[in-house]
């Protein structure tokens, strides 16, 4: 590791400005979890890191869950879990975003970044995408909002452009009888890294039937997914076997995985659809009470 | 040895407040990298980025040029040593050692040491590093032990000759060794079996984990002599090697041992310690190297990897007729693979009249194989343990009684030679059998297992030294690192010698120069062979206060007892004299005779086998092929547990890492022969919210060979998991894993298949 430059601005638009004023390779520094192990390793050499936990704003969870929650960037998994109300609308994303490593990693990582490192294996990450989370960017043009589907682009990569990061992600406003949930399959109980992830969330009418649908898979392709053709098998049914079963094959029809170290391709298929199914019963369970 | 049978312990067998605990959990204990010398430099290896290269060139130039690097060093700084081992050196080839520490002509593994600098600063050293200039030329590799034994293998020496075979081959191979003992002759024995079972099973290389990296201080004199801090599980071990490797006399060398966090095995041999001195030397100040975790699971001696066949013929009623077992197992780049422990320990649980234990050994292109709790026994008994259950399916009995209906026990022949003395096998077998985990009813998806292990322990050779206060107080000193709570049985001991309080006696690890020669802590001989040691100093102690007050007293020394730390007069013969205590004896040790310092150096037989019994319950997800343990009990014979709190210690330190290899932990190459997985992310130890409470239930067969009936626990406690989980995981699903470890990949392929 060499030297770098390192900022701690207090305002987004002093950020933005070192950000864009960059040099070199420039890193905004959230939590640092996954930051300070790629400096250390050498994966990151970043020549300015830029730390974004002394803008107020950033620290900050505003809201509710009728009209939609806003979490500031630098918001911690620690911070997150203790929301009530937040837990209570969103419990598959806040169950996602306390999986995350320990007591001490929950005391800094972000949502923020666990999206940016853009790891398909990421366990928040998938469960925003099934939550339908809206990423607020600040640029040097300005603040623009962006589906959270759309900002991982790779392992490792992200569409935000020089000079631009998250600000916030906004949580939709959230409907009656919804209910969300993430699963991931590790070979631990915890401490390790999804070899596949599924997350799953759903509003149901008053019949019981699934109005909307939202299905994600992690570490089972270069991104993470959205699975649209899982979240049809759902829309229009009572979240039955039937349907349950047609949603397990669509998201192991969507798996693009590799071979590695943690999964083969057969098995990362195959749990896909396993957890999908899973995650939906909890999500559907949720919905109804 | 008599005088103890049958006798009340006072301290012996209770549990105390370890001495040296407070300085551990304060922070103040000293560890391998907290030494910090005046002038001391960071010390940094480059490796071996190829799992088999030559080395056709190091231009160490450039790093030698960079402000603030003050050493480099490279093969050619090490000493020559002599090809091959010679008479004396107890097998051990130092030419070997010597280029496993640092590579020569050739790169052998991916982590292999090529040069070390030493610069004012660790980023300095580092940077140093990128600046030398190796070039390789890459040759083929062999990874995987069935492959290197195959005729055409990629060669890693030329000088390996297979031994045990006839005639001896003319040609080097990468076949070190052929071991083979049998009784009776199994093959023969087969046609009386009603059943046979015979099967392959594979495993991977798996590290011990310890948590505390290797870690060296070296500083060298003006007058050639070396000073070393580390720690290690065996500093006169260390002295040693590294005497030997740099031409310098064993008594110009001082090893300080640090305290010790993890060794299990992986810290009986050296890495880094001849690295460092030889920095030291150059730069002229001292050098302190630290490894990190990728160094430590490159380049370090984790347990070998192995491929064995077993076969076991048995009548319909369960009795073993013949059992054979093939056991191939990897070394690393250089032979020292524990393929001999694992050929006298597979069938250690049971009585066979017709057995064969043989197998080979082969150097690989990966970091030294070396010793890990029970060397080799856990393999080959995964292996065993797992066939055993196979036939008690088939036959449909109870594995429980098959076990106990062929335990070995008292007087049963070993295929490596002795008869048993009194054991604990039935009695450990037993226990289990009682334990109320068998009645709690299984669900779905659920399955029970066992197994049993077996360990022959060792003793060796210990001094100790037993200093008397003035006040009365002792300091014990003993030679043996410390690494699963030593110190505390040793202090118990000598208080129930001496007859003083636990709290009065002060336990020491002393260091190279302050102490008589002891072998290194592993083979679970310290509480043994040390503590025997400590037992006779005590009691050297002791004899001498009695002569004294018998001098006092003006009586044969027969007329002196030793009671409750007061010598008496034995009888009314010896007169109306008053007891003295021990304080009151040193108080007068300048009038009678000079200090009080009790003695011992030895080398201990008679260390009693040591055996262990596991049960445990698992439920497997049938969609994923995750193992959850439900529950876990383990029985072990300690012999005599003197300190019951770090028996049960062992017990369960054994048993989580006998689960780790069971279910996640192996060594990951990709097909360019590098490890993938050089971290805790990636090698998958267990972590706390893995495990069941681990039971632990002492059982106390006393050992003939000691004056307490000690008997070692440090390891077998590892033996039985592998198996334990494999039997459960068959019950639970109906397949049977044959390949380590029983990752969920594997086990879901596995179901699957079956389907
Ligand atoms: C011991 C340990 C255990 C872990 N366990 C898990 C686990 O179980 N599951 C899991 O998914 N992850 C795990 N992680 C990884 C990591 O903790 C998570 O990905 C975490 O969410 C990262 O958040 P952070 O705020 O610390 O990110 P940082 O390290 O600060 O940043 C990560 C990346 O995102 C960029 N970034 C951060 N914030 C922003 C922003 N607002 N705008 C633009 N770019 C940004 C950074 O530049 C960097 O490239 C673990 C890490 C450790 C060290």
């Amino acid at each position: 590791m060499s030297g770098f430059q390192y900022e701690a601005p207090a305002t987004v638009e002093a950020a933005v400005g070192f950000l864009a004023g960059a040099k070199g390779n420039a890193r905004v520094l959230a939590g640092g979890t996954d930051l300070l192990v790629q400096l250390r390793t050498g994966a990151a050499n970043p020549d300015l890191v830029v730390d974004i936990k002394r803008i107020g704003e950033l620290r900050q969870i505003s809201g509710n869950a009728a009209s939609g929650f806003v979490i500031g960037a630098a918001v911690t998994g620690a911070e997150i879990g203790e929301h009530k109300e937040l837990a209570k609308a969103w419990p598959g994303f806040v169950e996602a975003m306390e999986l995350i490593g320990s007591t001490q990693i929950q005391g800094r990582a972000t949502p923020g970044g666990n999206l940016c490192n853009a790891s398909p294996a990421g366990d928040c990450t998938p469960a925003m995408f099934a939550a339908g989370v809206v990423c607020v960017i600040a640029g040097p043009n300005g603040r623009r909002e962006a589906p959270v589907e759309q900002i991982p682009t790779g392992p490792g990569k992200t569409s935000l452009a020089k000079g631009e990061f998250i600000v916030a992600i906004k949580l939709p406003a959230r409907a009656k009888n919804s209910g969300d949930a993430y699963l991931r399959m590790i070979p631990r109980t915890e401490m390790d890294i999804a070899i596949v992830g599924a997350g799953v969330n759903l509003t149901l009418d008053a019949s019981g039937a699934c109005t909307a649908a939202r299905v994600s898979l992690g570490a089972v392709a270069p991104t993470v997914l959205l699975v649209d053709a899982a979240a049809k098998a759902l829309i229009g049914s009572k979240v039955d076997d039937a349907a349950l079963a047609r949603l397990a094959a669509a998201a192991s029809a969507a798996c693009k995985p590799i071979d590695d170290k943690r999964g083969t391709i057969e098995y990362r298929t195959k749990v896909a659809g396993v957890l999908a199914r899973r995650a939906a019963v909890i999500a559907r369970d949720r919905a109804r009470s | 040895m008599a005088g103890y049978e049958g006798k009340a312990f006072k301290w012996v067998g209770t549990r105390p407040v370890r001495p040296d605990g407070v300085d551990k959990v304060t922070g103040r204990a000293n560890y391998g990298a907290d030494q910090n010398l005046a002038g001391q430099l960071t010390g940094r290896i480059l490796r071996s980025p190829h799992a088999h290269a030559k080395i056709l060139s190091i231009d160490t130039s450039k790093a030698e040029k960079l402000p603030g690097v003050k050493a480099v060093i490279t093969g050619k700084d090490f000493p020559q040593m002599h090809r091959g081992v010679l008479p004396g050196d107890e097998g051990v080839n130092f030419h070997y050692l010597s280029s496993n520490i640092m590579a020569r002509d050739k790169a052998l593994y991916d982590g292999h040491a090529v040069a070390a600098v030493a610069a004012t600063s660790a980023a300095i050293a580092e940077e140093a590093l990128a600046l030398i200039d190796v070039k390789y030329e890459v040759l083929p590799h062999v990874i995987d032990v069935d492959d290197a034994l195959k005729p055409g293998a990629p060669l890693l020496h030329d000088d390996i000759f297979t031994t045990g075979v006839n005639p001896k081959p003319d040609k080097p191979s990468n076949t070190v060794q052929r071991v083979h003992m049998a009784l009776g002759d199994a093959n023969a024995a087969f046609k009386d079996a009603d059943i046979i079972v015979e099967r392959s099973f594979k495993s991977k290389t798996v590290h011990q984990g310890y948590i505390e990296p290797h870690a060296v201080v070296a500083e060298w004199c003006e007058d050639g002599q070396a000073r070393i801090w580390c720690s290690s599980q065996g500093h006169f071990m260390v002295r040693a090697l590294t005497a030997r490797l740099l031409n310098m006399e064993v008594a110009q060398v001082r090893v300080m041992p640090a305290e010790i966090g993890g060794g299990f095995g992986g810290k009986t041999i050296i890495f880094i310690e001849p690295t460092a001195v030889l920095l030291a030397r150059k730069a002229e100040r001292p050098v302190r190297i630290v490894m990190s975790r990728d160094e430590v699971f490159r380049a370090t001696g984790p347990a070998p990897g192995s491929s064995i066949d077993v076969k076991i013929g048995a009548k319909k009623n369960g009795m073993l007729v013949a059992a054979v077992g093939e056991f191939r197992f990897q070394a690393g780049a250089f032979p020292g693979s524990p393929l001999g422990p694992a050929c006298m320990a597979a069938f250690g649980p049971y009585a066979l009249a017709h057995v064969t234990s043989a197998g080979y050994e082969a150097v690989t292109n990966r970091p030294l194989c070396f010793s890990y709790r029970a060397p080799g026994a856990p393999l080959a008994s995964f292996a065993v343990e797992s066939v055993i259950d196979e036939i008690a399916q088939k036959l449909n009995i109870d594995p429980m009684e098959m076990r106990i209906m062929n335990g070995s026990k008292e007087g049963t022949q070993m295929v490596y030679g002795p008869k048993l003395k009194a054991v604990g096998n039935l009695e450990c077998l037993k226990a289990i059998k009682n334990h109320p985990i068998n009645k709690i009813p299984l669900g779905p998806n659920q399955g029970r297992g066992l197994a049993a292990g077996f360990w022959f322990n060792l003793g060796g050779q210990s001094s100790a030294v037993v200093n008397i206060a003035e006040d009365g107080t002792a300091t014990i000193m003993t030679g043996s690192p410390d690494i699963g709570g030593s110190r505390a049985s040793m202090a118990l001991m000598a208080a129930e010698v001496l007859g003083i309080d636990y709290s009065k006696v002060r336990p020491i690890v002393g260091d190279t120069s302050a102490v008589g020669f002891c072998e290194i802590t592993h083979g679970s001989r310290v509480t043994f062979a040390t503590g025997m040691a400590i037992i006779q100093a005590a009691e050297d102690v002791v004899l001498q206060c009695r002569q004294r007050v018998a001098a006092m007293w003006e009586v044969d020394v027969e007329a002196v007892v030793w009671e409750d730390g007061h010598a008496r007069p034995a009888g009314a013969n010896a007169g109306e004299q008053k007891p003295l205590s021990l304080a009151q004896i040193a108080a007068r040790a300048a009038r009678t005779g000079g200090p009080l310092v009790g003695k011992a150096a030895i080398n201990a037989g008679g260390a009693g086998p040591a055996f262990a019994v596991h049960i445990c319950d698992v439920e497997v997800d049938p969609e994923t092929g995750g193992v959850k343990i439900l529950r876990y009990v383990a029985s072990q014979d300690a012999g005599k547990a003197i300190h019951p709190s770090y028996v049960e210690g062992q017990i369960q330190g054994g048993a989580v890492q006998g689960i780790g290899w069971a279910l996640n932990e192996e060594y990951i190459y990709g097909a360019d022969g590098r490890l993938q997985n050089s971290g805790f992310l990636d090698y998958r130890i267990p972590v706390a919210s893995d495990l069941p409470m681990i039971e632990p239930i002492i059982l106390e067969i006393p050992n003939p060979g000691h004056p307490f009936g000690v008997r070692g626990v440090g390891e077998v406690g590892i033996v039985p998991p592998l198996a334990a989980l494999a039997n459960a995981i068959s019950r639970a699903t109906g397949v049977r894993m044959m390949d380590l470890p029983m990752t969920p990949p594997k086990i879901l392929a596995a179901i699957d298949a079956k389907k």
